[in-house]
């Protein structure tokens, strides 16, 4: 059997006393789009900060197409066809649209010891920056500041500059976090496109999302995986069941 | 946005043209000491230009960058004490030597971030000022004195006052395109990037400090040449030009004037040492009066002078 796109192999991460990430292994194939879901404080956002090397593990492995990339920092796994958005947005908020979306193609057009030249006047930088910008649907905000697009904007932003890696996984955090209702349904229907292109590994509370999205779909709670299968076979685990359940009894005994 | 545009532009192009007829005047109204004055506020206004391209445009606060100053000093009056006084020797060596201070202090400080980071760049000028001071045959705490100016084989006669004069301001012009075309090149665009969110430059592929570094030693070069000019202008070479107060001098022209602007330091640089100059005549203790102006412009106009002619200019 060939190498799946991402392997991840008994992974652990501990903040003190706290297991984050507890022992999880994870393979994510080439062409699907793999969702993690869990409870908050499940470890979620920790995974994937693991995988982009924002985070080392203090045990275990990751393995992208092959090869082990557990100690390769951030900036080269992104070389390597790695990227994210961020659970929380962060961007260079003030650039414009298109200087953000731009500098991330530039990123992966050799190196930047480029001292003289007009970087905003490099037709093939902008055009893919544009054509990234077009892709999610902000081609006539590209010259706003971001700090003034909206927080929907913002988002889809998000996913632009991860697109302009050209990347072979798109880790997405949360990219319907505080989105409304209308704004949600089109950045499902921007995934809907995006999932044919890319691999895609998706973090998201937003349940009908995930359902509508995922081939396979891995659940977390307390950093453990306590199931990972098909839509189908997880909506019917007892396990996932009793761990969202037991999550919602907790939360109306406070409230 | 395009009227503050215009109100900076406006007041560069200004004090551009003052600064070019500057000589003119002086030799007019036979008044010299307006010129050796001005000399050296070009100068600084060369250092205050390194320093905002690291400060202003890459977020680092360095509060070291007078270091560079006394290094491009002492390579001139070391090599004129040694009896090499060709410029064309001096100067190279002034710039490398700089350039190779910068880069191990880069290498170093760049490691660590915000506070840290000033402190580091602080503990290696005071290194440096206390290197320099201990140098006994060199003067040591005393300074060195620059017999004869650097030697340019007839190119450039550095004794004369106006030629001096016009030859720190093609520097200055000059350090101030240069810096112009690297704000807006790839690697101007990386840096500033940068100074605005590390964490996604990451996160797109840029090994962050490799550029960090690259924009000190850039900056730490240009004002190891701001070191040669000032030692050629003041015949003198001393510790005292490294110590931290003139680091401090550096970063409130750079704030004065206005950090991230491309005028902003020559602007900060003119109004901080002429203000300098007139209080001092005044009272002894012009610093008391110089803090407050300070602190005023600082509060009120984040952005400093520049930022300000931008915002009344909209008002």
């Amino acid at each position: 059997m060939a190498d799946p796109l991402l392997r991840v192999d008994k992974l652990m991460k501990r903040f003190g006393g706290i297991v984050a990430t507890d022992h999880v292994s994870l393979d994510v194939a080439e062409g699907e789009l793999h969702a993690i879901i869990g409870p908050n404080g499940a470890g979620k956002t920790t995974l994937i900060s693991q995988l982009t090397g924002q985070l080392t593990p203090n045990a275990g492995t990751i393995r992208l197409g092959g090869e082990d990339v557990t100690h390769v920092p951030a900036w080269r796994r992104s070389a390597l066809g790695l990227a994210r958005s961020f659970q929380i947005t962060s961007l260079l908020l003030d650039f414009t649209a298109l200087d953000n979306v731009a500098l991330a193609a530039q990123a992966h057009d050799g190196h930047s010891f480029r001292f003289w030249g007009d970087a905003r006047k490099e037709a093939p930088l902008r055009n893919a920056a544009r054509a990234a910008l077009e892709r999610v649907g902000l081609a006539s905000r590209a010259e706003v500041t971001v700090s003034r697009l909206s927080h929907g904007e913002q988002r889809e932003l998000e996913l632009a500059v991860a697109l302009a890696t050209k990347p072979r996984l798109l880790l997405l955090d949360e990219p319907m976090a505080g989105l409304g209702v209308s704004e949600a349904s089109r950045m499902v229907g921007l995934l809907q496109e995006l999932r044919r292109e890319v691999t895609i590994v998706l973090v998201e509370h937003d349940m009908n999302a995930v359902f509508a999205l995922a081939d396979r779909i891995t659940v977390l709670v307390y950093g453990r995986v306590i199931a990972s299968g098909e839509p189908a076979a997880i909506r019917s685990n007892e396990d996932v069941r009793r761990a969202y359940l037991g999550d919602q009894h907790a939360v109306t005994r406070h409230g | 946005m395009t009227a503050s545009l215009n109100a900076r532009a406006a007041v560069a192009v200004l004090v551009a043209l003052g600064l070019l007829l500057l000589p003119l005047y002086s030799s007019a109204s036979g008044n010299i000491f307006l010129l050796t004055l001005f000399t050296r506020i070009v100068i600084l206004a060369l250092a205050a230009v390194s320093l905002n391209l690291i400060m202003g445009y890459g977020g680092m606060m360095s509060f070291g960058h007078a270091a560079y100053l006394g290094i491009g000093g002492y390579a001139v009056g070391i090599l004129a004490h040694e009896g090499i006084g060709s410029g064309f020797i001096q100067w190279p060596v002034a710039l490398i030597a700089s350039a190779l201070f910068a880069l191990a202090v880069g290498a170093l400080s760049l490691r660590t971030r915000g506070v840290y980071f000033i402190m580091i760049t602080l503990a290696f000028a005071q290194m440096a000022y206390y290197i320099a001071s201990g140098l006994a045959r060199y003067g040591g705490d005393d300074g060195l004195t620059v017999y004869k100016r650097s030697d340019f084989a007839g190119l450039i006669n550095l004794s004369s006052r106006v030629q001096i004069y016009y030859l720190c301001l093609a520097c200055l012009f000059g350090g101030i395109y240069l810096v112009w075309r690297i704000i807006n090149s790839r690697f101007g665009l990386v840096v500033q990037g940068l100074r605005s969110n590390e964490q996604r430059m990451q996160a797109i592929g840029f090994p962050a400090n490799r550029y960090r570094l690259v924009c000190f030693v850039i900056a730490g070069t240009m004002c190891g040449l701001a070191g040669a000019l000032l030692a050629n202008n003041t015949d003198f070479v001393s510790p005292a030009a490294m110590y931290w107060t003139r680091s401090g001098d550096l970063m409130v022209m750079v704030i004065l004037g206005g950090m991230g602007s491309m005028f902003g330091p020559v602007v900060g640089a003119i109004v901080f040492l002429v203000l300098e100059e007139l209080l001092s005549q005044v009272t002894e203790y012009w610093a008391l009066i110089m803090g407050p102006l300070l602190l005023v412009i600082v509060l009120f106009g984040r952005g400093g002078i520049m930022g300000l002619l931008g915002r009344f200019s909209r008002g």
